[in-house]
C-alpha cells in the first residue's frame, strides 16, 4: 500500500482521528484567538476609515471572512459527502455533518453583520440584492441539511442522505447564484482578487487576511471538537470509546458520560 | 414484457396512472387549493384590479409551487411502508430509469393538471390577457423541474420520520431559481419586455433536470434503503 494511502486510512481511523483532534485542538484554538485578536487589533484601532463609509466600515472585517468562510464550509461538507458517498469513509460522513452547523453559523454571521453594515451605509437592514439573497439561500440549505440529518433516525443513514443533499446543493448553488443575480443587483463588487491587484488599500488588506486565517482555523479547532463528540456518540459502545473516556476521566461513569 | 428496464418503467408508470385514477382525490385536490389560495388574495389585498394584476404572476407562481408540494411526501412513503419499494430496489432494474418513470408519472398527474388551471388562476387574480400564454409555458417548463426536484427531495427523506414539512423545507430553496425565472417570464411580458431568456432558462433547468435528477433520486433511494 502506497504511504500516503496508509496515512489516509490511519489518520480516518475514528481512535486515531480521536487522539490527534483532541491534541491539535487547543492549539488550534489559540492560534485563531491570537490571529483573531491581532487582526481586530488592527482592523478596529489601525486601519484607517473609510472617506466615504466612514467607521462604519470596520464591520467589513467580521463580514467578509465570515462570508468567505459561509461558502467555504459549503465546499467542505460537500467534499467531504463525496468522499463520505464514493469511498464510504466514515470519518467524511462525520466531518461533514460536523461541519454543516458552523458553517450555518458563519452564514447567520454574515446575514447579521451584513445588515448592521447595510443601516449607516444603504441606508437598509435589508436589500433584496443578488449577493444577500444568494447567501439566505445559502443558509436555508443549511438548514435544509440540519432537518434532514436529524429527522433521520439512524445515524449513518442520516449522514448519507444529508450528504447527498448538500451534493445537491453544491450543482444549485451556481445556478441559484446566477438567477438571483439576474434578478436584481445592487451588492457592490468584490474589491480582493486571488489574481491581480486587489483594489484595497494594504492598511485595509492586512487585518482582513489575518481575521479570514483567524476564521479558517477556527473553523477547523470547531470541527475538531464536534467531530470527536459526534465519534465519542456514534462509538459509544466500542472498546475505545470506553478508553479514551477513561482515560480523560477516570472517575466517570461510563457509558454516558460523553459529554467530555 | 416486463423484463426488459423500458418494460419495468412502463409497468410502474402505468401502476402510477392507475393508482391516480382509482384515487382522483390526490390529484384534484392540490388543484383545489391551488384555486381556493389564488382566490385569498382578493380577499386579502382588495378586488382592484389595479393592484392585483402587477403581482399575479407571482402570486400564481407562488401558488402553484405550493400546491406541488402537497403529495410530495407521500411519493416514496407510500411504496417504502408497503415494502414495494424494496421490490424495486431488489428487481435489478435501473432505479434511476424507475425513478424517471415515476417523475414522468407525477407530473402527469398533478403537474399538467396545474398548466391546464392556469388561465383560471390567471384570471381570478386579474392577469392581463397577453400574459396569459406566457404563464402557461412557464408553468408547463417550471412544473417539470419542480417535480423534478420534489423527488429527489422526497427519496431523502424516506427514512425519515414525520416528513410532511421536512420535504417542503428541503425542496423550497433549490426551487429558487424556478420560481425566479418562472415568475420572472410573466413579470417581462407584463412590463413589456421579452419573456424569451427567462422561458429559455427554464427550458435549460428542464434539460438539465431529466437526466440528473432521477440519477440523483436512485441514489437518494439506495442509499436509504441501504
Amino acid at each position: 500500500m502506497h504511504p500516503l494511502v496508509r496515512w489516509f486510512h490511519r489518520f480516518g481511523s475514528p481512535p486515531t482521528f480521536y487522539r490527534w483532534a483532541g491534541a491539535a485542538q487547543p492549539w488550534l484554538f489559540a492560534a485563531a484567538l491570537l490571529l483573531g485578536a491581532v487582526g481586530l487589533y488592527f482592523g478596529l484601532v489601525v486601519a484607517p476609515a473609510d472617506y466615504l463609509q466612514g467607521e462604519s466600515v470596520r464591520i467589513l472585517y467580521i463580514h467578509v471572512p465570515s462570508a468567505w468562510m459561509s461558502l467555504f464550509a459549503y465546499l467542505f461538507v460537500a467534499v467531504n459527502a463525496f468522499v463520505a458517498l464514493v469511498w464510504r469513509i466514515r470519518i467524511s460522513e462525520i466531518l461533514a455533518m460536523a461541519a454543516v452547523p458552523i458553517g450555518a453559523m458563519f452564514t447567520a454571521v454574515t446575514l447579521a453583520s451584513g445588515a448592521l453594515w447595510g443601516r449607516p451605509t444603504w441606508g437598509t437592514y435589508w436589500q433584496w440584492d443578488a449577493r444577500l439573497t444568494s447567501e439566505l439561500v445559502l443558509l436555508f440549505l443549511y438548514i435544509g441539511i440540519l432537518a434532514l440529518y436529524h429527522a433521520i433516525e439512524d445515524r449513518r443513514r442520516a449522514a448519507r442522505a444529508a450528504g447527498l443533499l448538500a451534493l445537491v446543493g453544491v450543482v444549485n448553488l451556481p445556478v441559484i447564484h446566477y438567477s438571483v443575480r439576474w434578478w436584481s443587483t445592487l451588492h457592490q463588487g468584490e474589491s480582493v482578487k486571488l489574481f491581480g491587484e486587489s483594489s484595497m488599500h494594504s492598511s485595509m488588506l492586512w487585518p482582513l487576511l489575518l481575521m479570514a486565517a483567524a476564521t479558517h482555523i477556527w473553523f477547523f479547532a470547531s470541527l475538531a471538537g464536534r467531530a470527536r463528540l459526534a465519534l465519542l456518540e456514534a462509538d459509544s459502545d466500542k472498546a475505545w470509546v470506553r478508553e479514551a473516556l477513561k482515560q480523560s476521566l477516570p472517575d466517570a461513569s461510563p457509558p454516558h458520560g460523553a459529554s467530555a | 414484457m416486463t423484463g426488459t428496464p423500458v418494460g419495468a418503467a412502463a409497468a410502474l408508470f402505468r401502476r402510477d396512472l392507475q393508482l391516480a385514477v382509482r384515487r382522483p382525490d390526490d390529484a384534484l385536490q392540490p388543484l383545489l387549493f391551488a384555486v381556493i389560495v389564488a382566490a385569498l388574495f382578493p380577499f386579502a389585498l382588495g378586488a382592484d384590479a389595479t393592484r392585483l394584476a402587477p403581482i399575479a404572476g407571482g402570486v400564481a407562481w407562488v401558488v402553484a409551487l405550493l400546491s406541488l408540494l402537497i403529495g410530495l411526501d407521500a411519493v416514496y412513503r407510500g411504496d417504502e411502508e408497503d415494502g414495494s419499494l424494496d421490490q424495486l430496489l431488489v428487481s435489478g432494474q435501473p432505479l434511476a430509469l424507475l425513478c424517471a418513470a415515476r417523475m414522468l408519472a407525477h407530473w402527469l398527474v398533478v403537474g399538467l393538471p396545474l398548466v391546464l388551471v392556469a388561465p383560471v388562476l390567471a384570471r381570478l387574480l386579474g392577469m392581463p390577457p397577453n400574459a396569459w400564454p406566457v404563464a402557461i409555458a412557464s408553468l408547463s417548463l417550471g412544473t417539470g423541474v419542480l417535480v423534478a426536484i420534489g423527488h429527489v427531495c422526497a427519496a431523502l427523506a424516506v427514512a425519515a420520520k414525520r416528513s410532511v414539512i421536512l420535504v417542503p423545507l428541503l425542496v423550497l430553496p433549490l426551487a429558487v431559481p424556478v420560481l425566479i425565472f418562472g415568475a420572472g417570464a410573466v413579470q417581462a411580458t407584463l412590463s413589456g419586455l421579452s419573456p424569451t431568456v427567462p422561458l429559455l432558462m427554464l427550458a435549460a433547468g428542464l434539460a438539465l433536470a431529466i437526466p440528473l435528477a432521477p440519477l440523483a433520486c436512485a441514489a437518494a433511494l439506495r442509499l436509504n434503503a441501504g
